[in-house]
Parts: structure tokens; C-alpha cells; sequence
């Protein structure tokens, strides 16, 4: 995961990042008249954050899932977790998307369009999450098991109790950009007629073909809850970090 | 009610399916070559350029980074005719795809850069060659290739994402499926067949991608003593 894993984002880019979307939202509101179309916009936005929290609760579930029975389940369960993992990084999230939408119903499950947005980009992220599970379970020092098993602990005890906690904080990194990419990709929901802030944007465009305006207000509502998720990861990063000094101090 | 799979469709459709493969091979390979074009020049541009110049590209590359692709395809296909610059389908959405990757090949060609130690750049000074000799035979002979299957993990997820071009009727693979199930209202037998293209040409470029670190790591020569 090292080697894919996007850097880190330094602070004061973050800021800079801040400022030119701020202008830029500035130049944006100047034109007239944008008044007209936030409201639907907004409208979209409340969507696309619905497809994206409840997208980050299925992707969470999914990778732990898959990430522990990969590594603890018995054979057949490994395969599948395996299967899953392959099948959904190997392939497309729109062509994900589009499977459940079109075919599952072939086989008698029909499910909303939000419930298939939800469903397909939590399990296309949790696929690439449950790897950094993996990673980082992995990356606990073996000393953790053994001294646990000093202490009598199970094998079960010690995950829940020692090995996990442990990883859960090295994840938090990963999965704030495991997050953001979740956010662009409820982009794609806008294609199975979700009306979600992209597909307000074209709705609105094809409207007022006022082109610019608003996919450039689009592309800086995206910008500013990305900023927001970065933002959010950090605390919590920093909070966990505070958390593991105390648990090690004492 | 007709069967879960019909075989007869899929063998039909599948020389139609595989024609349009080309296209999203045809956009893959251009994207992803302007994508490593961009890349470089963007993290050039936020390593050795003055301060301006490095904090607008810093921003640019996390503005690209942090907004969906979809959007990015609409706003170059519908605004770039307001500027007087009409590109056709295909090409719109290979521009969008190599910004949209070049963004992220920037960040790893930085990783790249910044491992090279300082003493080359102060060597290279001692021996008198030019800044830009230097950069090009010194530095990125030795910073390309440790990020060479980062490169290659962008280059399939660049291939993933092509399907996004359907938005802008690029006849590509997912349009071309999108097309034949509703002309025959049989959705499953394409979109199956489009997964699988997408799962094959994936597992195989992975095993690819692989082989190549493995060659790289071989070189002679490569190895820097400590």
C-alpha cells in the first residue's frame, strides 16, 4: 500500500488551497444572478452528502470485514473475502454502479438508487480499504501478540483488546483519502438518476447554460467539503495520536 | 421470462464490445501518457519553481485532486467552447483524464524527485553541467524508476475510470454496452461482459506491472550504495 498510498498533504497548502477557492468562489459569486440556482444546488449537496456518509458506513463494515476474514477466517470465507476484494478493485465503479442498478433486478433484488449508490461505491472503497486493514493489523509488532499471550489472553482478546486498536489508529490516514475519493465518486450516482449536486449541475445547465457558473460552483462546493473531510481526518488523527501516548504511558 | 444469461446475445455482442475496447484502450494509453507528461511538469513546476509559481501549482494539483473527474469532463466539454476551443468527444475526455491523472502522477514523480540526494544536484554543479542537463541526466534517471509502479497503479486506475467518458458519448466500452442493452433491453449480458474486460485487463496489467519493478530492481547500476 506504501507505494500507492497518496502523500501527505502539507498544512500550508491546505490554507493556500483555502484562499484560492475562497477567491475563486468570490469571482464565481460575482456574476449575477447565481442566487437563482444555490438553492437547487444546495438542494443536490444535502444528496451527494447522504450517498457519501452512508457510502463511508458500508465501505468501514466492508473493509473490516473483509480485511479480518482475509487474515483470521476459515478457508472458504478467505477465498471469498479475497474474491471480493479482486472483483471490486479490478473493475470499474460506474460498471459496479450500473450492475447493480441493471442487472441485479434480473435476479430479483430491486433496490433504489440511493440504496444501489450507497451499496456500490461503499463496497468498490471497502474493497481498497480492506488492504490497509490488512497493512496495518500487519504492521502491529508481533511483541503485542506474544505479550499478550503471556497474559492469558486469547487469540480473540487480544485483536478486539490489543492488536486492533492499535491498527485502527495507523488507518486513519488511508481512510481520509480512502474519503475523499468516496466523495468524487458519488459523483457517479448522478447516472442513475440520483439528484445528487452533479446532477443538479447538469439539470441547471441545460436550463440557464450558464455553463461556467455552475460547474465551477459545482466543482468548488466538491472542493470545499474534500477540505472539510481533510480537515476532520486531522483531528482525529491527532486526538487517536494523543489517545495511543496515554494508552503506552500508562 | 427469459434466461439469467443468454448465450447466443453475449456471443453476439461480444465482437461489437471488443471493437469498442480499442477506444477505451486508444483513451487509456493517450491519457495516460499526457497524465505522466503533466505529471512531471507539475511536480517540476512545485519543486523548482520560484515561490508564486510553486504555490499555484500546489494548488492546482489539490484542486484537481480534490474534485470528481465527472464534473471535470462536463466543465472542459461544455466551457472550453466559451473560450473558443471545440474538441471533439474523444479528445476532451483524454485531456480530462491526463489532468485529472497528471494531478496525482505529480505527487509520486515528487516522492521520486525528493529521494534523490542533494550531493547529485551539488556534484553535477562540480562537474559544470547545466541545470537542466542535470535534471534530465542525472535526477530522473534516478528518481523514475522507484516510482515506476506507483505510475503503474494510476495507470489502471486511469483505465478504470474511461467509462466516465460514456457521459460525453465517447463510444467506448460502457457506452457501447449502455447502447446495446437498450436496444434489446437485455442490460445484463453487456454490463457482465464490460466487468470482465475491465477485471482481465486489470489482474493481467497487475501481473504486469510486477514483472516490470522486478526488471527495474535488476538493472545494473541501479542500486545506490548507502
Amino acid at each position: 500500500m506504501a507505494g500507492s498510498a497518496p502523500p501527505h498533504r502539507p498544512q500550508a497548502l491546505l490554507l493556500a488551497t483555502g484562499l484560492l477557492a475562497f477567491a475563486a468562489g468570490l469571482v464565481v459569486a460575482s456574476f449575477a444572478g447565481f442566487r437563482d440556482f444555490l438553492p437547487e444546488l444546495l438542494r443536490g449537496a444535502r444528496v451527494t452528502v447522504t450517498v457519501a456518509l452512508g457510502g463511508a458506513v458500508v465501505a468501514v463494515a466492508a473493509a473490516l470485514t473483509a480485511g479480518l476474514l482475509r487474515l483470521y477466517g476459515p478457508r472458504p470465507l478467505r477465498w471469498l473475502a479475497t474474491a471480493y476484494i479482486e472483483t471490486f478493485r479490478g473493475t470499474s465503479a460506474l460498471v459496479q454502479l450500473f450492475w447493480l442498478f441493471f442487472v441485479l433486478p434480473h435476479f430479483g433484488i430491486t433496490l433504489g438508487p440511493m440504496a444501489v449508490g450507497i451499496t456500490a461505491l461503499g463496497l468498490n472503497i471497502g474493497a481498497y480499504g480492506a488492504e490497509v486493514v490488512r497493512g496495518a493489523i500487519g504492521a502491529v509488532p508481533r511483541g503485542q501478540w506474544e505479550a499478550a499471550r503471556a497474559l492469558n489472553l486469547s487469540q480473540a482478546q487480544t485483536l478486539r483488546r490489543i492488536v486492533l486498536p492499535q491498527a485502527l489508529v495507523a488507518m486513519i490516514p488511508p481512510w481520509g483519502n480512502f474519503l475523499i475519493e468516496l466523495l468524487k465518486a458519488t459523483s457517479l450516482v448522478s447516472l442513475i438518476t440520483l439528484a445528487d449536486l452533479s446532477f443538479k449541475a447538469q439539470q441547471i445547465n441545460q436550463n440557464t447554460l450558464r455553463t461556467a457558473e455552475v460547474f465551477g460552483l459545482v466543482l468548488l462546493m466538491y472542493l470545499a467539503l474534500s477540505t472539510l473531510i481533510t480537515l476532520g481526518m486531522r483531528a482525529l488523527e491527532r486526538r487517536a495520536a494523543r489517545g495511543l501516548r496515554r494508552g503506552r504511558a500508562a | 421470462m427469459t434466461p439469467i444469461w443468454d448465450g447466443d446475445y453475449a456471443r453476439e455482442i461480444l465482437p461489437i464490445l471488443a471493437e469498442a475496447s480499442l477506444i477505451t484502450v486508444q483513451a487509456t494509453l493517450m491519457g495516460f501518457a499526457l497524465a505522466l507528461v503533466l505529471g512531471l511538469l507539475f511536480a517540476a513546476g512545485r519543486l523548482y519553481g520560484p515561490p508564486g509559481l510553486r504555490l499555484a501549482f500546489g494548488a492546482v494539483v489539490e484542486f484537481i485532486r480534490s474534485t470528481p473527474l465527472l464534473i471535470q469532463i462536463f466543465f472542459l466539454y461544455y466551457v472550453m467552447p466559451d473560450f473558443g476551443l471545440t474538441l471533439d468527444a474523444l479528445p476532451t475526455g483524454v485531456l480530462a483524464l491526463g489532468l485529472h491523472y497528471g494531478a496525482y502522477c505529480a505527487e509520486v514523480y515528487r516522492a521520486g524527485l525528493d529521494n534523490v540526494p542533494k550531493g547529485q544536484w551539488e556534484a553535477s554543479i562540480a562537474l559544470n553541467l547545466s541545470p537542466w542537463n542535470t535534471f534530465r541526466r542525472i535526477i530522473l534517471p534516478q528518481a523514475i524508476p522507484p516510482v515506476v509502479p506507483a505510475l503503474g497503479n494510476y495507470l489502471v486506475a486511469l483505465f478504470k475510470e474511461t467509462p466516465l467518458l460514456s457521459v460525453i458519448a465517447v463510444l467506448e466500452l460502457m457506452q457501447t454496452a449502455k447502447i446495446l442493452g437498450s436496444e434489446s433491453f437485455q442490460y445484463t449480458e453487456p454490463i457482465t461482459l464490460v466487468g470482465l474486460f475491465f477485471l482481465a485487463f486489470s489482474l493481467v496489467s497487475a501481473a504486469l506491472i510486477q514483472r516490470l519493478e522486478r526488471h527495474l530492481n535488476r538493472r545494473p547500476g541501479r542500486q545506490r550504495t548507502p
